[in-house]
């Protein structure tokens, strides 16, 4: 299957990469697009991101892997930003096509749960009073937690 | 070896990258981050709640018992806020 994987600085439009997986092509009954956006939390004026761009190139591929080992998949996107975002601005894209809609809903939220826990970014907030680092939410580890290691077969689709 | 700092550790210790050359009784992961405390006041404030330290040894998450022999490179961060 192939994927797309990307690292930038500069927006994307989800749109846009959403119709790759559907451009001629009748195979691909499902493509689900999640877009995930800076918010202005408490008089957040800006989040900076900063990566560990290697290992997150492999990380991210490593969980694309896995998600196609448990779910029959037509092509996955994954877009993460890094730099400094303001409010508003896109973060991270996560698309995901399959033959049917379970396979790509399901898909999709395993890789957003494993991108807030593994993916090696740090993000740090700006205030009025200074910028802090954002602590790792329990949810966001119990959430991954919740996918259990891939048993090597393909979990049903629907 | 190489070692990389991201986020508060890096600015902690204050620098991203460098290259050290622990002897050979440093033989995992949680006794690098002791030998790196030592060295002075920043690397020590870095370092100082070792458990909060998350490390990846050649790319790859690894756990505070982990070897380091062999290691090209070793990065020390808090835990990820991506996504």
């Amino acid at each position: 299957m192939a994927a797309i994987i990307r690292l930038q600085r500069e927006d994307f439009d989800a749109a846009g990469e959403a119709a790759h997986w559907v451009r001629g092509r009748s195979d691909v009954g499902a493509v689900v697009t999640f877009t995930g956006i800076c918010r202005s939390d408490e008089g957040v004026v800006a989040m900076t991101l900063e990566h560990y761009p290697d290992m997150a190139e492999v990380e991210i591929a490593r969980h694309v892997d896995d998600a196609e080992r448990r779910w029959p998949l037509k092509g996955v996107t994954v877009i993460h930003r890094y730099g400094r975002l303001l409010p508003g601005e896109n973060i991270v894209l996560v698309v995901v096509a399959a033959e049917h809609r379970g396979a790509a809903f399901a898909a999709a939220e395993f890789l957003m749960d494993y991108l807030k826990t593994n993916a090696p970014f740090w993000k740090k907030e700006e205030r009025a009073g200074g910028a802090h680092w954002v602590g790792a939410k329990d949810g966001d580890d119990a959430a991954a937690a919740r996918w259990a290691p891939a048993s090597g077969k393909r979990e049903a689709a629907e | 070896m190489k070692v990389l700092y991201f986020a508060w550790v890096r600015e902690r210790v204050g620098k991203a990258d460098e290259i050290v050359d622990p002897p050979a009784e440093v033989g995992t992961v949680d006794e690098l981050m002791r030998w790196l405390a030592a060295r002075g006041e920043e690397y020590n404030h870095a370092f100082e709640k070792r458990q909060v330290i998350r490390a990846a040894i050649d790319k790859v998450h690894v756990k505070p018992e982990a070897p380091i022999r062999g290691a090209r490179e070793i990065a020390f961060f808090p835990p990820m806020t991506g996504g």
